[in-house]
């Protein structure tokens, strides 16, 4: 008789580790999971396995089709998270209309303005405290100031589309809640997209809005263009910059380590990224087509779920992977997926991890908890974190 | 000598390449894809070189290794 399916998603037992359930299978070929619903996709963790997976065409990412699985609260409504569900061509026409604004050239000259930007926020934080709380003074406003710099969005908003957006990426609430949120930042992009069609501005939404108004693209792509890059540009950054703090409080020795050697800043970034892989319900797939995976076979039109965290903690690609290692030799995390969807703005996210965290340490030599660390509330959501990080220094 | 090579048509400008091997790929200025700077890297960057080859998320980057020539050789 065939084992009975590990159930997904699966709670965290230690906020900064996978699920123990992942262990059992990270050795291992795919297995099949049973979600709430009912219904029972594969999943597939070994890092091997994942990388081929998200390379391999045969596997969809159209969220439309049959058998998807679906881990967000939110209705599928078609097109509404943009490329990020749509396979090539498509996802390719509507990505290349982006990928020059994300260059590595064009994000390093963004260098001087956010290291402005991070010490502005430490100064007002310092300025007020100890304590503070480092995600609303820090962690957060500075992927949004970022992000809302680049698009062309109004700062002055962002209470508005950080707490809608939280809101649509939140596992604890209903679908209704969820999609009402989603719905109303959709209204507000909508709105500023076609401000933006009728008086282009010098950013990268106002280029985007002079593409419509050429009939290279259409307004509702545009939006929900808008949509994916104001919520994935300051979700998972803020995120990667409280939780990691988090992660290094928790590791006095290897942060000693990297103040006292700043060379160390860019690979114990890497080392955030695999050993904390905030995306922590993965990504999802189904098969067009019959595909072996890691010895199994997956028939056609089957949901698949690419567990990125579980693959980033593989044993059989990362020696002692439950190990934080700041000097941990590079390596090939998957923290932004693999494949044709990889993340488009991960070159900017690593900018922001970097000299937040550089700054930040140099600034506040004696940064540290402000609360036990059994208090630290964490996220239920699509993305990893914590609520508050309260921090002295 | 080893040799590097890409298929732009597969590149979806992630930049993996010109943030690990800088001096050895760059992205254009109107799509962001790949540009190939120097198809003939010396035996220094070939560690990045791997490196790029290695986390492509496309499988753009093809590096032909040219055989060592050791004592042993
Ligand atoms: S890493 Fe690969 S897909 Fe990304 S820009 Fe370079 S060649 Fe293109």
């Amino acid at each position: 008789m065939e084992r009975s399916a590990v159930p997904f998603p699966v709670h965290r037992d230690d906020p900064l580790d996978p699920p123990a359930e992942y262990a059992a299978l990270l050795d291992g070929p795919p297995v099949r999971v049973r979600m709430p619903d009912g219904s029972e996709p594969w999943m597939v963790s070994r890092l091997a396995d994942v990388r081929a997976v998200l390379a391999d065409p045969r596997l969809s990412a159209d969220d439309q089709l049959p058998n998807f699985p679906h881990v967000l609260p939110l209705p599928p409504v078609p097109g509404a998270l943009s490329f990020l569900r749509m396979d090539d061509p498509e996802h390719a026409r509507l990505r290349r209309t982006l990928t020059a604004e994300f260059t590595v050239r064009r994000v390093n000259l963004m260098r001087p303005g956010i290291t402005e930007t991070v010490d502005a926020l430490l100064d007002a934080m310092v300025g007020q405290g100890p304590p503070a709380d480092l995600v609303s003074e820090f962690a957060l406003p500075l992927p949004s100031l970022v992000i809302c710099r680049l698009l062309g969005v109004p700062y002055r908003d962002h209470d508005f589309f950080q707490d809608r957006s939280a809101e649509s990426l939140r596992t604890d609430i209903t679908q209704e809640e969820a999609g009402a949120a989603f719905g109303e930042l959709a209204a507000y992009l909508d709105g500023l997209v076609a401000e933006k069609e009728r008086e282009p501005t010098d950013d990268l939404l106002g280029r985007v809005a002079r593409r419509v108004r050429a009939g290279d693209l259409e307004h509702a792509e545009a939006v929900a263009m808008a949509r994916l890059l104001l919520l994935a540009g300051h979700e998972t950054t803020a995120n990667m910059i409280a939780l990691g703090t988090f992660t290094l409080l928790r590791h006095p020795d290897e942060l000693d380590r990297l103040r006292a050697d700043p060379a160390l800043i860019r690979p114990a970034m890497e080392e955030l990224l695999r050993y904390l892989t905030i995306v922590h319900r993965g990504t999802q797939r189904v098969t067009l087509e019959p595909v072996e995976v890691g010895g199994v076979t997956i028939g056609a039109g089957e949901g698949v779920i690419v567990a990125l965290a579980a693959a980033d903690r593989d044993p059989g690609a990362f020696a002692d992977p439950g190990v934080f290692d700041p000097a941990r030799p590079p390596g090939h995390h998957v923290a932004f997926g693999f494949g044709a969807h990889q993340c488009i703005g991960q070159t900017l996210a690593r900018l922001e991890m970097e000299i937040a965290f550089a700054r930040m340490l140099d600034r506040l030599p004696g940064l540290a908890l402000a609360c036990a660390p059994g208090e630290v509330r964490f996220r239920d959501s699509v993305v990893y974190g914590v609520r508050e990080l309260p921090v002295t220094w | 000598m080893s040799r590097l090579s890409v298929d732009r048509d597969a590149c979806r400008g992630a930049g993996q390449c010109a943030f690990n091997a800088p001096e050895l790929f760059d992205q254009d200025e109107d799509e962001g894809l790949v540009v190939l700077l120097d198809a003939e890297p010396p035996p220094g960057l070939l560690p990045s070189a791997r490196r790029a080859a290695e986390a492509c998320p496309n499988r753009v980057i093809v590096l032909a290794e040219a055989p060592e020539r050791g004592e042993r050789g």
